[in-house]
């Protein structure tokens, strides 16, 4: 099979960007959707083109760094699925497919379709970790986990910090990916001294960086590669609530200043 | 020339670790602040270490090539990690623990590194549940546990099919809390490209900008490497694709001895190959294999059957009828060669023939599908994706592949290379696996050595240096390193030939598998020594490199890496071609047993290899360290 891509080519975050079109050479539809830029590349090196810059890592759909939206949609046409685990068999001969990076105002574009998503870990900094020192940890099997919340904190902590829930929402609203750790920690009776503390001073960070507001429409939901549920976002919110009926602040001096 | 002080100490082996950690030098809290520490990687190793030194308070600077720490190939682990908990109270212990890992690789590690690797596995699970990792459970509340390969005890730790990317959280967000505390300072997409060494020592490195191709200079007290494996040598692997080794290389072009460096492994359960654009191979937990059978048809002429309708009389369950002892269970060298052996035999499933089946038909009449997919869910999904094939129904097709490094850079006890200042951490050291690393101990000792190890064995060499004495940027050291890079950058971007990076690497990856795979003999490996400094060369000549350096360049980044690996990759013959004996993942069919198990030869090889660099011109050096062991006898492996 061979499809025709519209591909964002951008030199870098000051030079405007632009769509380009390729025809690709012959493709199997077995292959997966980096593979075929894999094959794009080398045919555009060979012809002395620029190869089209594109993030990935992993290739198994767990590091959270490939971050295309494929026709419109972040990750591409599957549910439940990273870019990367998007296969041709998707598509069909001849299709015209749309590749662009995630688009939203925190995430600047560094070059085609990557994006700087350093954002998500300045929030991971402002409180997305439990206070305890490395050998200080009292024995494991001491603090015993019902099942049922383990498992809902593992549903949580699943995310894999790709930010295509803040590509996929009109208000670029990370609350998907907040709601995540904060539930994940908040969840296990290890995170409960910090619970509070830790969901303030992460939405205060959410917000400095310039992410929008949620209005719960769950565009989030629907392409994120681990189908994270929206209900964290519902719990989180509580969790916020809580904390400012209980005048709890951030820590001081934890927040992280946003580059220019 | 490099001397190999290997510095274990004296006395028991179950005291030698806290006897030595009694016995260090120790720096005191208000002088920490004084001392920078450079790490390099974030995977479990550099995070854990970085985060560790950070709250101890040593000044600690963190370079990650990816865009955040938390993408490092740790995140894609998948089975789980080892710890000697005994909590299934199956009569497991640190010694039991310890001489498994040591009999899994094949006797060829340390023995008082091993142990101590056992010792503090405990620690680490405490460690992690206090983070927050959600381990799986049992309805009680309290951990549960599963059983991995080489192992008749149930001590693996796991949180679903995810336990890599769980660990690394837990870490990166020690990590995390260390760069809000200011303790950390964290470099992304900053690439080291060599090290600088002052007088001897390990004293700062060269850092690329990813993004603006700006390339500066670092200083320091000590270098931490914690840059994991070189798999990515072979080009397919199940490595992430930016998986590379040259953090490691260039140290050791700059004295680092690298260790062991033809030791490599194979993994048993991977998804085949299935075409020529393959960019990766996709790896299928090893913890399948307490669940799934293997087989293969007795007779070629199945092979291509429906294998729902092979009935059990004509299937051969190789692993069961060869090992009995441990079945399925076998360990990783031996299962992966075991397949060989059978697709060899023209008995391999599948289009291509290189496959063999994992099939979950008896655990799921046994336990139920719930139970299987509660288990395996992930991984099951996994697979039908890449393949279109659901595992449920018919069995899975695996086929091994390559999947991690034993060998790196040398290290004494204190995990310190010959280079004084250098230490190296994780996948990217020597240390603990021998010959062959059982399956969940590499989460294990990443964690180990950099959450407990390296924070109490740096003071050691940190005592000995004045901080206030350290080198600056300015020093003729740096000035030449950071030469060395933009002359090797300028060289490559000059070249303008005709084949691609990914070319070269394909082409490379196809020698290596071929001639220094799962299995090797003298002939091939004169050959392959033959072939990769020709590729090399044709590399020099014809690489076509577009773009320029001032700017995000992924075939730049690329280009560099497989620089690299074509010369890793002649190293690793030549340390092939030497170890005239079979062990582990490394088999010279000249050397087996009539049966086909390999013939370990511990009169003549009972030693690390250790190789110095001696030049563009000169063939390496071969150093020996002896491998003493005082408590344990090495024996023939038997899993049967
Ligand atoms: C698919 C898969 C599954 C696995 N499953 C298991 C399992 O279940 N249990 C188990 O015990 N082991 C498992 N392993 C092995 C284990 O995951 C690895 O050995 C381990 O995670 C390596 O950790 P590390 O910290 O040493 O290195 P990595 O995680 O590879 O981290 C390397 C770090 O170094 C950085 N880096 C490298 N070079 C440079 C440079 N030049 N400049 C700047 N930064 C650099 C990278 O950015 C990264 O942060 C698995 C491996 C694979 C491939
Ligand atoms: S490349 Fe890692 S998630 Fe897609």
């Amino acid at each position: 099979m061979k499809v025709k891509l519209k591909v964002w080519r951008q030199k870098n975050a000051a030079t405007p960007g632009r769509f380009e079109t390729y025809d690709t050479p012959e493709l199997n539809p077995n292959m997966s959707f980096l593979e075929m830029l894999d094959v794009v590349n080398e045919d555009l090196t060979t012809r002395g083109l620029e190869p089209i810059a594109f993030d990935h890592d992993c290739r198994e759909g767990i590091c959270g760094t490939c971050s295309l939206v494929i026709n419109g949609k972040p990750h591409g046409p599957h549910r439940g699925v990273a870019t990367c685990q998007t296969y041709l068999r998707s598509f069909r001969d001849g299709d015209t497919i749309l590749v662009e990076p995630f688009r939203a105002r925190p995430f600047p574009v560094i070059k085609d379709l990557i994006v700087n998503r350093k954002a998500l870990d300045r929030i991971m900094q402002a409180g997305g970790f439990i206070s305890v020192r490395t050998g200080s940890a009292p024995e494991a099997n001491s603090l015993p986990v019902p099942k049922e919340a383990a498992d809902l904190a593992m549903d949580a902590a699943a995310c894999i910090g790709c930010g295509a829930c803040v590509a996929a929402c009109k208000n670029a609203s990370a609350m998907l990916f907040v709601a995540a750790k904060v539930s994940h920690l908040g969840l296990l009776p290890q995170g409960q001294p910090e619970r509070y503390r830790r969901v303030v001073a992460m939405v205060e960070q959410m917000d400095r960086e310039g992410f929008g507001a949620c209005t719960v429409t769950g565009s989030c939901e629907a392409v994120c590669p681990k189908s994270i549920s929206l209900d964290f976002i519902a719990r989180m919110n509580r969790d916020y609530a809580v904390a400012l009926f209980k005048g709890v602040g951030a820590r001081p001096g934890r927040a992280a200043a946003v580059p220019a | 020339m490099a001397t190999l002080q290997a510095h274990i100490p004296a006395g028991p082996l179950a005291q030698k670790w806290t006897r030595h950690k009694f016995e260090s030098r120790l720096v005191s809290p208000a002088n920490r602040r004084k001392y920078e520490v450079i790490v390099v990687g974030a995977g479990l190793a550099g995070a854990s270490a970085a985060a560790t030194l950070g709250e101890l308070g040593y000044r600690v600077k963190n370079f990650v090539y990816h865009d955040t720490p938390r993408r490092a190939h740790s995140i894609a682990a998948q089975g789980g990690i080892n710890a000697a908990k005994n909590y299934q109270n199956d009569n497991d212990s640190v010694y039991r623990l310890f001489y498994d890992t040591l009999k899994g690789g094949d006797f060829r590690s340390r023995e008082a590194n091993v142990y101590r690797l056992a010792e503090v596995s405990v620690n680490i699970i405490d460690q992690c549940v206090a983070q927050g990792v959600p381990f799986a459970r049992e309805y009680g509340g309290l951990l549960d546990n599963r059983s991995f390969g080489g192992a008749q005890v149930s001590r693996t730790f796991y949180a679903r099919g995810q336990t890599g990317q769980q660990l690394l959280l837990g870490a990166y967000s020690a990590l995390c809390k260390e760069i809000a505390a200011g303790s950390v300072q964290s470099f992304t997409h900053s690439e080291m490209l060599d090290l600088v060494v002052v007088d001897g020592h390990a004293r700062g490195i060269i850092v690329r900008n990813l993004i603006t191709g700006e390339i500066t200079r670092h200083n320091a007290d000590a270098v931490v490497l914690a840059t994991g494996g070189y798999g990515n040598v072979f080009n397919l692997s199940t490595y992430a694709r930016h998986s590379n080794a040259t953090a490691i290389w260039r140290a050791y072009k700059r004295g680092a001895c690298f260790a062991n460096p033809c030791f490599t492994q194979i993994h048993p359960t991977c998804i085949p190959v299935s075409g020529d654009y393959q960019s990766k191979l996709t790896l299928m937990s090893e913890s399948l294999r307490n669940d799934g059978r293997i087989w293969v048809p007795k007779r070629r002429e199945d092979c291509r059957k429906d294998p729902n309708s092979i009935p059990e009389a004509d299937r051969d369950y190789y692993l069961e009828r060869m090992y009995p002892a441990y079945g399925n269970l076998a360990p990783r060298d031996i299962a992966s060669r075991a397949a060989k052996r059978v697709c060899d035999e023209g008995r391999g499933v599948g289009e291509s023939g290189l496959g063999v089946y994992l099939d979950f038909s008896d655990a799921i009449r046994r336990v139920g599908v719930d139970k299987i997919r509660e288990r395996y869910g992930n991984l099951f999904d996994i697979y039908k994706e890449i393949t279109g094939e659901d595992a449920y129904r018919v069995p899975m097709r695996i086929y091994p592949a390559v999947h991690y490094t034993m060998g790196g850079l040398w290290v004494d006890y204190n995990l310190m290379s010959n280079l004084p200042g250098l230490f190296v951490l994780g996948e990217a050291n020597f240390s603990d696996h021998g010959a062959n690393r059982l399956g969940a101990s590499a989460l294990m000792q990443g964690l180990a050595d950099g959450y407990f190890i390296l924070p109490a064995t740096i003071a050691t060499y940190l005592a000995t240096v004045n901080p206030t004495a350290r080198p600056s940027t300015d020093h003729p050291a740096f000035r030449e390193a950071e030469e060395h890079v933009r002359g090797l950058i300028r060289r490559l971007l000059s070249i303008r030939g005709r084949r691609t990076v990914q070319s070269f690497h394909k082409e490379l990856g196809k020698i290596l598998w071929e001639y220094c795979g799962m299995s090797r003999h003298e002939a091939g490996l004169k050959k392959a020594l033959q072939l990769i400094p020709a590729l090399r060369e044709e590399f020099w000549q014809n690489l076509n490199l577009p773009g320029t350096d001032s700017e995000l360049n992924q075939s730049l980044e690329k280009a560099g890496r497989v620089a690299d690996f074509l010369e890793l990759a002649e190293l690793m013959c030549r340390d092939a071609l030497e170890r005239r004996e079979s062990c582990g993942g490394h088999f010279r069919e000249e050397f087996q047993y009539p049966d086909g198990e390999a013939r370990r030869d511990d009169e003549h090889f009972a030693h690390v290899a250790a190789w110095e660099y001696q030049g563009p011109d000169k063939p390496p050096v071969r150093h020996v360290e002896p491998l003493v062991y005082e408590e344990v006898k090495m024996v023939a492996r038997s899993y049967k």
